[in-house]
């Protein structure tokens, strides 16, 4: 199955006991639900505070979503990917999609489509636009392999609290 | 679907009461509901989101997809929200400013501006 190359793994630097949660799933609009309730039990694990998951879940949505549109238009059969970092210094996810920095053709508009993105231009807007006010922590990157969003929020430490 | 919706009519308001995430999966059922009510001439428009427990920008774009829908009849979409949570995402893209948000069913089945 096609993805996108991960990182340097955490085995280099003798962390290999360390793994985070990749999620892989088909671009399909049920799957966002669940990548936001995994986003959000792994950001509290991860000591994110309470006042920021709901940030976390709202985020880590729209860059799914975002993702899912832009493959259901140009990559259907392909797996948009999710990473979410091991344990450290800040709580880290990167979704990844295989079609941003390609040609993407804009879905058809019409009042009686019944598709997902009637407005797609207007949405895939909109859903950066709400990540961008969002989180003080974003990269948005058009990588040869097509586009990664990344994401980091500050975690508690056990001592601090 | 994780998306509640109930619709109901008062003169020539109606209210349609949403509860649980709109999200791209369930904002689809949204945005037919909001289509059946315009063709069905129903162009006053209050969405009682008192009871959503998240909303994304599919679901915004849904919103103002009916927006658009009810003003070319010269009606109205009025939504009723008081949960900080999901007025951040209005703030966010500046939609408050595009929304008549209202306290109370009641305030927004009573406004006329």
């Amino acid at each position: 199955m096609t993805g996108v190359q991960a990182a340097e793994p955490d085995a280099a630097e003798g962390r290999d006991e360390q793994e985070g949660v990749s999620l892989r799933f088909a671009p399909l609009p049920e799957h966002v639900r669940t990548a936001r309730l995994v986003a959000v039990a792994l950001a509290r694990r991860a000591g994110v505070e309470d006042g920021l998951l709901d940030e976390v879940r709202l985020a880590v949505g729209e860059a799914c979503s975002r993702a899912v549109g832009l493959h259901r238009s140009a990559a259907p059969g392909e797996p948009v990917l999710v990473r979410f970092a091991p344990p450290g210094e800040r709580f880290r996810v990167e979704v990844a999609d295989l079609v941003t920095g390609g040609p993407v053709p804009k879905p058809d508009e019409g009042e009686g489509d019944a598709g997902l993105f009637e407005a797609s231009g207007v949405d895939a807007d909109m859903g950066l636009a709400v990540l961008r006010g969002l989180v003080d922590d974003l990269e948005v990157e058009t990588v040869p392999a097509g586009g990664v969003i990344r994401m980091g929020w500050p975690v508690q430490h056990p001592d601090y609290s | 679907m994780d998306l509640y919706l109930s619709t109901r009519h008062e003169g020539d308001r109606t209210i349609v009461e949403v509860g649980g995430e709109i999200d791209v999966y369930t904002a689809p059922k949204l945005r037919e509901q909001l289509v059946d009510l315009v063709n069905q001439g129903r162009y006053h428009i209050v969405v009682d989101m008192e009871a959503v427990d998240f909303l994304d920008s599919t679901g915004l774009g849904v919103l103002v997809g009916g927006l658009k829908r009810v003003r070319a009849h010269d009606g109205s979409l009025r939504l009723v929200c008081t949960q900080e949570r999901i007025l951040k995402i209005f703030r966010i893209t500046g939609l408050t400013k595009v929304f008549p948000i209202h306290q109370s069913v009641e305030e927004a089945v009573s406004a006329t501006d």
